[in-house]
């Protein structure tokens, strides 16, 4: 009972909040908090549960309608499967969830639409928890869809604005095209092994892939098919423009969903499938192309980005690369889940330190308008420091040391390519992060309201304070050992680790060179970089002329061609024949008649005649 | 079997309805009253439905002439029920979205009411020659509707939709007879029933092929069955609220439901030969409406396309001849029937508040107008298949039965065209996305002009309206299983 209370908790509280809460502020707030918490307790007592937990109702099933003699046997159970890697990815969900809600407190107090986003947030925790506990391709994709609504809700919030509007629309359809894929990948599993479960498509269960897994390249196909899907949500290249455009919604939601847990899901999938994946060299190989061009190119192009949230959307899409390149090099799932584990604290953090410093700044995003602030908001500051160097992997003393170490050295394992795709990517997140930490904190302030900036209220403070504990300490091993089953490369040379060490090293101390004594803008610009490569632009212009200009041909030959000349023009031809001449000249009801009467006197004469 | 029954008097109900108005009775009261026990009565017969036994059940037989064995005969299954249910839910929100009227308000309704009455007669009858004559009832209401009410060109839209649609049926007519005319002496009758067992009955009959033609043209025609959909869009843009959400909502699921009772059942050998061109022009329906469906400028019309355009997925259904497609396809009957539904219901809002449906005037209409919205966006995204809406279990059925119909897999698998054409439809999902959210966007969010700012938000009985609709359409996202135990036995030919 208890999963089931779990999954439909905020369900219930979104639908409460819509039905009654909508009234009062107060009441919104305390259902979806009060919601959030109960998750995070059940959540915990669930990961301390020695054995898996699995329970399952049907959804559709025409077999029990058919009877036993049915023809087929279709199936889609809901299904919540309850193991190692769900536990694991529950207690991040539910533990950063709450933390953010109450977050929020602070952060939304005085926005609009207040009880409309603690829906929406209610809405978002329902539906990733369904990903999280799915035991089945198909309610995976049930879910998959409905964090999406989620997204576009929340992104969406400030709907008056146009930028939001285009913003959310865009992530919905991105994802769409992603989600595309994944069907079709589904659907090719399906008819490949005749199941979407995946506890019949693990390796134990093999005789369900004979068929798949007796051709390697429809196999590798139905796995990048389903990775489509991973592409979308996870923002990776080709399909990641929306995931920047997504900082249109409010901070707290760019945390939650757009840095920690929701566009991890793709990672999560993966991982899900990776027992599959395992006996597709074919599928790995694009798999590990795709993260390590992504994990490289974000950083590119997040170094040259002048406003705070987008630097840190830049670097969520480069640190998801990792965690898709984790998945083709190393030989076990929990190596990315473990980066995706303290990614979904440190990023969270950092996004929740940026909230804190937009609101100081009087809703100022851009980071030429700051400039130091810690002084002035000396807790934001420490945990942002800490959040930071997190990102960067900071030897030793953070989390993210442990786990993107452990996926660049598994890399170096694979191949010099995405060896040297990962080690770039660690040089341009020390520049990033150096970049933002020095312009945003350091130096004198560039504007009225950097002078005038405050400390944010103590409910924001308090999660900032409670996440940069596992910002630091959550990928120490023993923390480690107790979450992910991880292994470490065999064959690794000693000079690895010191090279990613140096690259690091190298890549901060050059930022802080670059950018000493408070600049007012980049000392070198490189407009390839700040304008993301062209690629929002060329997909602009391939929405316009591709498909709006597709569509609006086949708008006027619909218009002027089927409709004018094949229908009005054959019609008007018809009645110049004087066959229809009559009730043409008297109104349409006579026109009914006539056919009527046709069809009459048809019938007489069919009837007759016979 | 009795000369009546319960759906003989099923059937009256809204035609006693329409009577009653005409004579001058109260309009408004009156078709509530009717529509809401229709839905009730329509309820307890689902309730009352053995479904464990299946089959045809309520069977009443009026005799009219002996000689061409041409009864007034009613019976229903699952399938008919389900269309029952989705006919009277309709005709509920139909009713409850009319504004009060000045003038001619007694002929508006008891219209309204004709046409349900006729849709509820097609749906209960199990003779042909009644199917077709109620459907006929129900078109005529429609026309003086779009004709009298309509807005923008409503004489060149009405003048058009009657003679395509009036054409579309003689030709469905023509083929009616076709295969009356082609049964075997001794039985020839209109008695749906017997049509559709006489394929397994007489294994070696068969009809000529220019008859599936006809029934072919002619019930895609009353579909919009691409190329023969253009009278469609710019019917239900002109047609006043109600009569556009019945026309797409349940006149329309008429012709697919003759597909599914007559065409498939009596022509296995004919889908299967001329399979891939159906095959073509319902992705012309998917892929070439829909893209035509983003281009639109003008709500309105977008939500006609639109439907058209979500034709295709249930042609996919019944193309691919399987227990999951046939049942997807149901599904999507009533899941269609009742978005397009609650979309047109929007609309008519948009509508009757700034007189305007282009995008280019509107926008941001969610802030003076925030319940308007929402319903919008409940709507919206039942529309574009999400989960949770009855939608998506149809699309999804629609899916996997088409994959399946197709090639198994094996060694040197090449994908069938019946399973590129499901890609097509899949990509369709992001088509609809598209088109849908755009709308969504240019219409209710960005920035609003001036002159919207003190639009007073929807009329408390289209929000019941909309709200019932919805409704529906989540108990059946849900919980698919519920309306698939009817559905399902009673699709197979």
């Amino acid at each position: 009972m208890a999963p089931w209370i779990l999954l439909f908790t905020p369900l219930v509280m979104a639908a409460a909040i819509l039905f009654v809460g909508l009234r009062s502020k107060t009441l919104a707030a305390a259902l979806a908090i009060g919601g959030a918490l109960v998750t995070c307790v059940i959540s915990w007592w669930l990961f301390l549960q020695p054995d898996p937990i699995t329970a399952k109702i049907d959804w559709i099933n025409l077999g029990a309608i058919l009877g036993p003699n049915a023809p087929v046997d279709f199936a889609v159970p809901i299904g919540l499967s309850i193991d190692a890697l769900a536990k694991s990815m529950l207690v991040i969900v539910c533990t950063i969830a709450p933390l953010v809600f109450i977050y929020s407190l602070g952060y939304m107090a005085h926005e609009e639409g207040y009880c409309r986003y603690f829906a929406g947030l209610s809405l978002f925790l329902f539906s990733m928890l369904g990903i999280v506990l799915a035991d089945n391709f198909v309610m995976m994709f049930i879910f998959w869809e409905l964090v999406g609504v989620s997204s576009y809700i929340l992104i969406g919030h400030y709907f008056r604005r146009d930028s939001a509007a285009e913003a959310s629309k865009q992530a919905f359809t991105v994802n769409r095209i992603g989600d595309f894929g994944f069907m079709l990948g589904i659907l090719m599993f399906w008819l490949s092994t005749g199941t979407f479960v995946f506890a019949d498509l693990a390796v134990e269960n093999a005789p369900a892939l004979a068929t798949l897994g007796a051709s390697p390249f429809w196999l590798a196909t139905a796995c990048v098919l389903v990775f489509c899907g991973t592409i979308g949500k996870s923002a990776q290249m080709p399909l990641h423009v929306w995931l920047p455009n997504s900082m249109e919604g409010p901070t707290p939601v760019s945390s939650l969903l757009h840095a920690a847990t929701m566009v991890a899901a793709g990672v999560y999938l993966l991982a899900r499938l990776f027992p599959v994946l395992e006996g597709s060299p074919g599928a790995l190989t694009v798999i590990g192309w795709v993260g390590g061009i992504t994990c490289f190119a974000a950083g590119l192009m997040g170094i040259q980005q002048n406003d705070i949230k987008r630097i840190l959307a830049y670097s969520t899409i480069s640190q998801l690369g990792y965690m898709v390149l984790g998945i083709a090099v190393a030989p076990l799932a929990g190596v990315a889940m473990f980066h995706l584990f303290t990614h979904a604290f440190f990023k969270c953090l950092l996004f929740l330190c940026s909230g804190s410093v937009i609101l100081g700044m009087h809703h100022k995003q851009d980071i030429w308008e700051m400039g130091g602030l810690k002084n002035k908001m000396p807790v934001t500051f420490v945990t942002m420091v800490i959040g930071g160097l997190a990102l960067m992997g900071f030897p030793y003393v953070t989390s993210g040391f442990y786990s993107k170490d452990l996926i660049i050295e598994f890399a170096y394992e694979a191949g010099w390519p995405w060896f040297l795709l990962a080690l770039g990517g660690v040089f341009l997140t020390a520049m990033y992060t150096t970049r933002l930490l020095v312009v945003v904190f350091f130096g004198g302030p560039r504007s009225e309201e950097a002078k005038k900036a405050h400390e944010s209220p103590a409910v924001m403070l308090f999660a900032l304070v409670m996440l940069s504990i596992p910002a630091i300490c959550a990928g120490f091993p023993p923390i480690q050992k107790r979450f992910f089953e991880i292994d470490h490369p065999h064959h690794l040379p000693g000079w690895v680790p010191i090279a990613i060490m140096v690259v690091l090293a190298v890549g901060i101390v050059a930022t802080i060179l670059l950018y000493r004594g408070g600049p007012k803008k980049d000392p070198v610009l490189i407009p390839f970089f700040a304008n993301r490569l062209y690629i929002d632009a060329i997909y602009a212009q391939i929405v316009r002329w591709a498909q709006d200009g597709t569509a609006g041909a086949l708008r006027f030959f619909d218009r002027w061609f089927i409709d004018g000349i094949c229908v009005t023009f054959g019609a008007k031809l018809v009645s110049a024949f004087g066959f229809t001449l009559r009730f043409l000249q008297v109104g349409n009801i006579q026109a009914y008649a006539f056919f009527f009467g046709a069809g009459v006197v048809a019938l007489l004469y069919f009837l007759v005649a016979r | 079997m009795s000369p009546t029954g319960p759906l003989f008097y099923l059937t009256l109900l809204p035609f006693v309805a329409a009577v009653l108005v005409m004579l001058g009775s109260p309009a408004r009261l009156v078709s509530r009253i009717f529509s809401g026990v229709l839905l009730a009565l329509t309820l307890a017969l689902c309730v009352q439905y053995d479904r464990a036994a299946g089959g045809m059940a309520f069977g009443s037989e009026l005799p009219v002439s002996e000689s061409l064995d041409l009864s007034l005969r009613f019976g229903a299954d699952g399938l008919s029920l389900a269309m029952l249910l989705l006919t009277a839910i309709v005709t509920v929100a139909a009713v409850w979205v009319i504004p009060p009227m000045q003038d001619r308000e007694n002929l508006f309704y008891a219209c309204v009411m004709l046409i349900s009455g006729g849709v509820v007669g097609a749906f209960a009858s199990t003779d042909v020659l009644f199917f077709y004559a109620f459907h006929e009832v129900a078109l005529i209401p429609t026309f003086i509707l779009i004709g009298l009410w309509g807005s923008g060109d409503r004489r060149v839209a009405a003048w058009k939709a009657t003679i395509y649609l009036g054409a579309g049926s003689f030709v469905l007519l023509l083929g009616i007879l076709g295969v009356y005319l082609n049964l075997p002496d001794g039985v020839r009758t209109f008695d749906m029933t017997f049509w559709r067992n006489l394929p397994q009955m007489q294994p070696d009959f068969s009809l000529p092929h220019w008859v599936y033609w006809l029934l072919l043209i002619g019930f895609g025609t009353l579909i919009s069955l691409f190329p023969f959909h253009s009278w469609a869009p710019q019917a239900y843009a002109s047609a006043p609220t109600p009569a556009a959400m019945l026309h797409a909502g349940v006149l329309k699921k008429f012709g697919l439901y003759g597909m599914l009772r007559i065409l498939v059942p009596l022509f296995p050998e004919a889908m299967e030969q001329y399979l891939n061109i159906f095959l073509i022009l319902l992705c012309g329906n998917i892929l070439y409406i829909g893209l035509v469906t983003i281009a639109q400028k003008r709500l309105d019309w977008m939500l006609g396309y639109s439907s058209v355009m979500h034709m295709g997925y249930i042609f996919l259904g019944i193309a691919a001849l399987n227990e999951i497609s046939l049942s997807g396809a149901a599904l999507l009957m009533v899941a269609h029937g009742l978005s397009i539904a609650a979309c047109f219901a929007v609309c008519g809002v948009v509508r009757e508040r700034t007189g305007t449906l282009e995008f280019a005037d509107l926008g941001g209409l969610a802030k003076p107008m925030p319940r308007l919205g929402l319903l919008f966006g409940f709507a919206a995204m039942a529309s574009v298949g999400l989960p949770g809406f009855a939608n998506f279990p149809g699309e999804l059925m629609v899916f996997f039965g088409a994959v399946g119909a197709g090639e198994v897999f094996g060694p040197g698998f090449t994908p069938s065209a019946i399973q590129i054409a499901a890609i097509v439809a899949v990509w369709g999902v992001v088509i609809s996305a598209v088109y849908m959210l755009r709308a969504y966007r240019r219409v209710f969010f960005g920035s609003m002009p001036e002159r919207w700012a003190r639009l007073a938000d929807v009329p408390v009985f289209t929000r019941y309206a909309v709200i019932l609709l919805v409704v529906a359409l989540m108990v059946v996202g849900f919980l698919p299983q519920l309306l698939l135990q009817y559905v399902t036995p009673s699709v197979l030919p």
